[in-house]
């Protein structure tokens, strides 16, 4: 049920810069999902295909690109891939670090006709 | 043809919860977001806040939960006003349901609001709901590895309650071990160590919540912009 939702507000963007754009459908839908998201691709294609039927949405590919969970640190500011959470700069070892990545998940662009 | 969107999904409820956020500031009040799994102790952890901090403080809750009205006749039996969201099958609360239920408190002269969310390690750490603090519970029979299994929730908490430390004994719990992964994840975290049956280690939850309580009246004329 936690897809439901999320879904909902994914399909009410994507109709909403359709109908910005005047698309009368829309092909493919680009979007950006963190890799530590609690979001799972297979729910959101399941809600995906009930929510849009009937909408111009109705039929879209939808491509996920998984972004990796990155962290800044505050101390030095190198950035660096954080492997099992843990938010230790490996540069100055400072754990001051602010993930700058990896827990978003939004439409990136829409391919339309 | 190809249209830049570039819009976040949680977007619609996190201006909802900024919005929500805005109501609380506007008033004074203090809300926290109580998350845990299923029979952690979220309950009790209000119950006994509750019996702390109500002499002092004007308090409401707002329950969430799949099904039933278990818990809020449980709150409402202390005299505290409680309001039942039933989130009909989905696992977390969303900023939206707390807009509604905030309609329905009688906000003057309200301090603190306390949310118990769904009991999930998962989910509900992904929504705003304008609170002023995550707080997130672990009892001890849940295991001191949990970090690594629910990282999200353990990052995203200021505060890490560890209830059920009379149960130690029992089991092969390491509080050393939890701290330091925890500390890890989210160095800034606050961690108690708790027993709501024995109520060890509950003053200095209380001592530290009260603080944070009157942190927010004092600041009542100069509301902060932040959320979350």
């Amino acid at each position: 049920m936690h897809e439901l939702s999320v879904v909902e507000s994914m399909v009410a963007i994507v109709l909403k810069h359709a109908e910005l754009n005047r698309a009368s459908s829309v092909k493919k839908i680009n979007l950006v999902l963190g890799e530590v998201s609690t979001i799972m691709e297979e729910p959101v294609r399941f809600y995906f295909e009930i929510i849009s039927k009937g909408t111009v949405a109705e039929g879209a590919e939808l491509f996920f690109r998984r972004t990796p969970l990155m962290a800044e640190c505050v101390t030095c500011g190198e950035q660096f891939k954080v492997i099992d959470y843990d938010l230790t700069c490996p540069r100055c070892k400072s754990n001051e670090s602010k993930i700058i990545s990896g827990r978003e998940f939004r439409v990136e662009s829409i391919e339309i006709e | 043809m190809e249209v830049e969107v570039l819009e976040g999904i949680f977007d619609a409820n996190e201006i909802i919860a900024a919005e929500n956020r805005r109501i609380l500031d506007e008033h004074g009040i203090f809300m926290m977001n109580i998350m845990s799994s299923p029979g952690a102790g979220k309950t009790s952890v209000i119950l006994s806040t509750l019996e702390g901090i109500s002499k002092e403080f004007s308090c409401a809750v707002i329950e969430g939960d799949i099904a039933g009205k278990v818990d809020s006749e449980r709150i409402a039996k202390t005299g505290v006003p409680a309001i039942q969201i039933n989130t009909g099958g989905s696992c977390h609360l969303e900023a939206k349901q707390i807009n509604t239920a905030l309609k329905k408190l009688l906000l003057d002269g309200l301090d603190v609001v306390i949310v118990e969310n769904v009991g999930n390690l998962v989910c509900p750490a992904e929504f705003k709901l304008g609170e002023d603090l995550k707080v997130m519970i672990l009892s001890v029979a849940e295991g001191h590895d949990k970090p690594h299994k629910y990282p999200l929730m353990f990052s995203e908490s200021s505060v890490l309650l560890v209830n059920k430390i009379d149960m130690i004994p029992l089991t092969n719990f390491d509080m050393a071990q939890l701290k330091e992964t925890v500390t890890r994840m989210n160095p800034k975290i606050k961690i108690f160590e708790i027993s709501c049956r024995t109520k060890e280690g509950i003053a200095e939850w209380l001592d530290f919540i009260k603080d944070v309580i009157n942190e927010k009246k004092k600041s009542e004329n100069n509301p902060t912009e932040s959320t979350g």
